[in-house]
C-alpha cells in the first residue's frame, strides 16, 4: 500500500501542494482527477522521486519511501517520451535492464508484454517511425515491462483511440488483479468512472476528496429518482408531493417529497404498466468532481 | 470495475524479480547504448571516416613529397668524377665525353653533368638542361662548418610537429565528443525519455554512464588514428620518431583521460540548461573556448617556457602543456605528477559541480535555465 500523508511543495511562494493525503491500496485501480495545475503531475513525481517534497512522507506498506523502492515502480510521465531513433522491442529491453533484470529475462517480458499491447508487428520498428497512438503503447510498455510493484501513470488515455483504451484498460485492470496497486490520472472522467475502484480528487494542491468510488457517489448521492417506461410518462406531473428535475417521453427524474409519494409514484407507474426502470439517479463522476471542486 | 482477463499474465518460466541493480551495472548498461547508438549513426560513421582519409592521407602525401631524397644521377667527365666520390647525394654515370653526357641529359637519364674546367675555381663546372640542377647545386654546396654556443635540446620542426599533434588532438577529441555528449543531454531532455529514466536510475548513473560510454568513443578513435598513422608510417617506409616522443606521448595519454572527463562533465552540465538541440551552441561556448585556447596558445607559443611553464599547470590547458614540456626535457621528475594532481581535484570538482548543475536542470523544459538555480537546485 502506498501511502502520502501531508507531502507539500513549493515552487517560490505558490503552494503547489498543500498537506496532500491519500493511499492507494493494494490491488486498488485509483483513479487521481483534477484540473490543470491542480498538482497531479507534482504529486505523482514525487512518489516516485524525481521531484523532492518540501514536507511530508511517502510510504510503502509503513516504510518510509527509498530509492530502492521506486526502482521496483512503474512510470508513465504525463510528457511522453522514449529514444526515437531506438527500435521498440531494444528501448523496451533496456529499459526493464536498467531496472535490473536480466537480458534474457528483459527479453521474455517486453516479448510479452509488447504482444499483448498490440505491438507484435513493430519490434524492429523506430519509435519515431511509429504512429502516435503506437508511440503510446510502446510509452506503457516501458512502464511496465519491468513488472512494477506500484504503477503510477500520468494520463495513460490521452491521446489513445478507442481500441487503444481498450488495451490499456485491461492492462491495467490485469496489474490490479494480480495485486499491484495503481494509481493514474485522467481528464477523461468517464473512463476513471468506469475502470477505478477508488478516486482521489485534488483541487489547487488539496485533496478535496477520496475514498472508494462507490462510497463517494454514496456520499454525493442525490435525492433524485429516475423513472423509464414504454409510453409517455406525462402523468408524473400530476402526482402528489412530486417534483420532475427533467422529462422526456418515457423518462423522467424527479424528486419526492417523502417515501410515501416516491412509493405511490412506483404504484402508479406498475399499474400503468410498461415500467422498464425505477431507480435512484446515479451520480456521475462529473457531477461529483463539480460538486468537491467548486 | 471492468477486469477483462486477457490471457498470459504471467509468461511460465518468468524469472524471478531482480534485486536493485549496481551502480556499476547502470552505468555500463548507459555507457554501453551511447556506444552503440553512436556507432548507429551514419554522421559519425562518415566523419569518422573522413577523419581516417585524411589521416591516411597526410601520412602517405608526407612519404611522396618529404620522404627520404634519392641521390641525384648526374653524369661525370673524366677526371670530374673526383668531386662526385664520396658524396652520398650524387650518383656518378661516367661518361666518355660531354657529348655522351649531354645525350643522357636530354633523355632525362641523368640531372646534370660535370665536367672538368682548368678555368673555374673549383676545377669543374655543371651543365645543365633548362634550369640550375638546384639538387645537384646543393650536394655540391661547401659550408663552413658551424658551432652553436647554447644547442637546442630538441630540433624546433619536431618541437612544432608534436605540439601541433598534441594540440590538435587535443582539441579534435574533446569538441567532437563534447558535442556528442551535450547531443545526447539534449535529446533526453529533449524527447522527455529523461523522465523515465530519473525514475529508473540516479542522475549521477545517467551522467557518470554518459562520460563514460562518450571517453570509450573518444580513446577508440584516437586509438584508431595512432595505429593507421602509424601502419601507414611503416608501409610507406617513413622513420618514427618515437624514441624521443614516448614518455610525453604516455604523459599525454594519462592528462587527456583525466581531462577529458572534465571537460564532458562541464559539457554535460552546460547542455542540461537548456530543452531544444537548437540551443546547445550557446550555452556550451564558454566550455568550447576553455578548450580553444589552449591549442591556440600551444600552436603559438611552444617556444615560450614561461608560457609553457604556465600552461603546464592550468588545469585546462596541462593535458596539451604538461607533455608539452616533458618532450622538450623542461620539466623536472615531479612537475608531470604535481600538474597531474591539480587536474585531479579540479575534475572531481567539476565532475561535482556538473553532476548537480545536470540534476537540477534535467526536468526543467521551456526556457534556459539560469546558471544560478542550477547550481543552487
Amino acid at each position: 500500500m502506498l501511502e502520502l500523508s501531508d507531502v507539500t511543495k513549493r515552487y517560490g511562494e505558490r503552494l503547489a501542494l498543500d498537506h496532500v493525503s491519500f493511499t492507494v491500496g493494494d490491488g486498488r485501480l485509483t483513479g487521481f482527477v483534477g484540473g490543470n495545475g491542480a498538482g497531479k503531475t507534482t504529486t505523482m513525481r514525487i512518489v516516485l522521486g524525481v521531484l523532492s517534497s518540501d514536507g511530508g512522507t511517502v510510504a510503502i506498506d509503513g516504510a518510509p519511501l527509498t530509492s530502492v523502492d521506486r526502482r521496483r515502480f512503474g512510470y508513465m510521465p504525463e510528457e511522453r517520451g522514449l529514444y526515437p531513433k531506438m527500435k521498440v522491442l531494444e528501448q523496451t529491453v533496456y529499459l526493464a535492464r536498467l531496472h535490473g533484470w536480466s537480458a534474457e529475462a528483459a527479453r521474455r517480458n517486453a516479448l510479452d508484454l509488447l504482444e499483448r499491447l498490440g505491438l507484435g508487428e513493430r519490434l524492429d520498428d523506430t519509435i519515431e517511425s511509429l504512429s502516435l497512438g503506437n508511440q503510446q503503447r510502446a510509452q506503457i510498455a516501458a512502464a511496465l515491462v519491468h513488472r512494477p510493484e506500484l504503477l503510477v501513470l500520468d494520463e495513460p488515455f490521452s491521446g489513445l483511440d478507442p481500441m487503444a483504451v481498450e488495451t490499456v484498460q485491461a492492462v491495467l485492470a490485469d496489474a490490479a488483479a494480480s495485486g499491484t496497486p495503481v494509481l493514474f490520472s485522467s481528464h477523461q472522467l468517464d473512463i476513471v468512472e468506469r475502470l477505478c475502484d477508488d478516486l482521489v480528487i485534488i483541487a489547487g494542491g488539496r485533496i478535496v476528496a477520496s475514498g472508494t468510488r462507490d462510497s463517494l457517489r454514496a456520499q454525493h448521492a442525490t435525492d433524485r429518482w429516475e423513472l423509464l417506461a414504454n409510453g409517455d410518462a406525462g402523468w408524473l406531473r400530476q402526482q402528489p408531493g412530486i417534483r420532475v428535475v427533467e422529462f422526456d417521453g418515457g423518462w423522467a427524474v424527479f424528486e419526492a417529497e417523502s417515501d410515501a409519494a416516491r412509493e405511490a409514484v412506483l404504484a402508479e407507474a406498475v399499474a400503468r404498466g410498461g415500467l422498464t426502470s425505477f431507480a435512484r439517479e446515479r451520480t456521475s463522476l462529473a457531477q461529483i468532481f463539480k460538486e468537491v471542486v467548486r | 470495475m471492468s477486469t477483462q482477463d486477457t490471457g498470459t499474465r504471467t509468461p511460465s518460466g518468468a524469472a524471478a524479480r531482480p534485486g536493485t541493480p549496481r551502480f556499476i551495472d547502470s552505468v555500463s548498461l548507459i555507457a554501453g547504448r551511447e556506444v552503440s547508438m553512436r556507432l548507429r549513426s551514419k554522421a559519425f560513421l562518415i566523419s569518422t571516416g573522413i577523419l581516417m582519409l585524411a589521416v591516411l592521407a597526410s601520412v602517405v602525401l608526407g612519404s611522396l613529397f618529404g620522404g627520404q631524397s634519392e641521390a641525384a644521377k648526374v653524369a661525370v667527365v673524366g677526371g670530374a668524377a673526383s668531386v662526385v666520390d664520396g658524396n652520398d647525394a650524387l650518383e656518378a654515370v661516367p661518361v666518355d665525353d660531354q657529348a655522351a653526357g649531354e645525350q643522357l641529359l636530354r633523355d632525362g637519364e641523368v640531372d646534370a653533368i660535370i665536367v672538368p674546367a682548368a678555368s673555374d675555381p673549383l676545377g669543374v663546372v655543371v651543365v645543365g638542361l633548362d634550369e640550375t640542377p638546384s639538387n645537384v647545386m646543393q650536394a655540391l654546396a661547401v659550408y663552413p662548418t658551424v658551432e652553436l654556443l647554447e644547442p637546442a635540446a630538441v630540433d624546433p620542426g619536431l618541437a612544432y610537429l608534436v605540439a601541433f599533434g598534441f594540440g590538435i588532438v587535443f582539441f579534435m577529441s574533446a569538441i567532437t565528443f563534447g558535442s556528442t555528449i551535450s547531443q545526447s543531454v539534449v535529446e533526453e531532455k529533449q524527447t522527455r525519455v529523461v523522465e523515465i529514466l530519473l525514475s529508473t536510475v540516479s542522475a549521477r548513473a545517467l551522467l557518470t554512464g554518459k562520460v563514460v560510454g562518450n571517453s570509450v568513443l573518444a580513446f577508440g578513435q584516437i586509438l584508431a588514428i595512432a595505429v593507421l598513422a602509424l601502419l601507414g608510417l611503416m608501409l610507406t617506409g617513413q622513420r618514427v620518431l618515437l624514441g624521443g616522443v614516448g614518455p610525453s606521448v604516455i604523459w599525454f595519454v594519462v592528462f587527456f583521460a583525466v581531462g577529458f572527463v572534465m571537460l564532458a562533465a562541464l559539457f554535460a552540465a552546460s547542455s542540461a540548461l537548456v530543452s531544444r538541440a537548437e540551443d546547445v551552441g550557446s550555452v556550451t561556448t564558454p566550455v568550447t573556448m576553455l578548450v580553444m585556447i589552449p591549442y591556440i596558445l600551444i600552436i603559438f607559443f611552444n617556444d615560450n617556457p614561461t608560457v609553457l611553464a604556465i600552461m603546464s599547470y592550468v588545469p585546462f590547458s596541462s593535458p596539451v602543456g604538461m607533455p608539452m614540456r616533458v618532450f622538450l626535457g623542461t620539466a623536472e621528475w615531479w612537475e608531470p605528477i604535481l600538474s597531474l594532481l591539480i587536474l585531479v581535484a579540479t575534475t572531481a570538482a567539476a565532475v561535482l559541480v556538473g553532476e548537480r548543475m545536470y540534476r537540477n536542470s534535467l526536468l526543467k523544459t521551456g526556457p534556459r535555465v539560469k546558471l544560478g538555480d542550477a547550481l543552487r537546485g
